[in-house]
């Protein structure tokens, strides 16, 4: 396998866009991530071993960069991030830990397979998911996406793992709600 | 309240087991607490469906990326052909 700079653009270009994009939400920043991914990688076009596919040793170059971006982001507000009064747990649940009546899980009803419903559903949860701390959305994103072990998120995120058990808690609770709330 | 009564009445809890099972990381107690609990909790049975089917849908959502708005236009490709031509020669 051996690298071929002159057709990355043609090859890989789009591909690498679409997979920035869903991850920092913003074009501008898209492009500047794939931009930034194509210099850094003719920088070390020596480096590649031909272990992996160039489109995959190209995106494992842009993953790098997007957590550049996560991080970024979040380290100025980290602490406002994690306890979001808004958002808190306590919000959804009595004293001694059992739902309030008002947050209790409701049906969705979009059990059965219907095109047109999920498409709608799925709009919806594309907001919710943009409402979400950024620290939160960046780590739910690593996780189920990515499927990133937690140890590496963790490092890369430099929180601990208390912490990211209760940003993976609090985000799936809040998506959840945020869901019902606007669905039902 | 007693150590049973807990484990009924947490929902707060049974959620974050939820949460650690689908990632694979209960130990036996955990995993007996929230089998005890999601027995005679609806909610969280209910929370648990809803919980794996956002995983899911968030996964689809991802990889279906929308062909219109993830494609770069070609002015901005031109350019950075451009670029790469010109390191390339420059370090040849």
């Amino acid at each position: 396998m051996i690298l071929d700079p002159r057709q990355w653009v043609a090859a890989h270009a789009d591909y690498l866009y679409g997979y920035a994009i869903t991850r920092v939400n913003d074009e501008e920043q898209a492009r500047d991530l794939v931009q930034d991914t194509f210099l850094a990688a003719l920088q070390r076009v020596d480096k590649f071993e031909g272990r992996s596919s160039e489109r995959t040793w190209l995106t494992a170059i842009l993953k790098n960069k997007i957590v550049d971006v996560y991080r970024k982001k979040s380290s100025g507000l980290k602490p406002v991030a994690i306890n979001d009064p808004d958002m808190e747990p306590d919000k959804f649940f009595e004293e001694d830990g059992h739902w309030l009546i008002e947050h209790g899980p409701k049906a969705f009803g979009i059990e059965h397979e219907d095109h047109l419903e999920k498409k709608e559903f799925q709009l919806i949860l594309q907001k919710c998911l943009a409402k979400l701390p950024v620290l939160w959305k960046a780590v739910f994103t690593m996780k189920h996406i990515d499927e990133e072990a937690t140890e590496t998120i963790c490092t890369e995120m430099k929180v601990t793992s208390a912490n990211f058990w209760v940003i993976i808690h609090r985000a799936k609770l809040n998506l959840r709600a945020c869901l019902q709330k606007n669905w039902i | 309240m007693s150590y049973l009564k807990r484990i009924i009445y947490n929902c707060k809890k049974a959620t974050l087991l939820i949460e650690k099972q689908e990632m694979g990381r209960l130990t036996l107690r955990e995993f007996i607490e929230l089998r005890i609990h999601l027995f005679g909790c609806s909610f969280c049975r209910l929370y648990k469906k809803q919980s794996l089917m956002i995983n899911e849908m968030v996964k689809e959502l991802f990889k279906r990326s929308d062909p219109q708005r993830s494609r770069l236009d070609d002015g901005f490709k031109k350019e950075l052909q451009d670029r790469i031509e010109n390191l390339l020669n420059d370090n040849s």
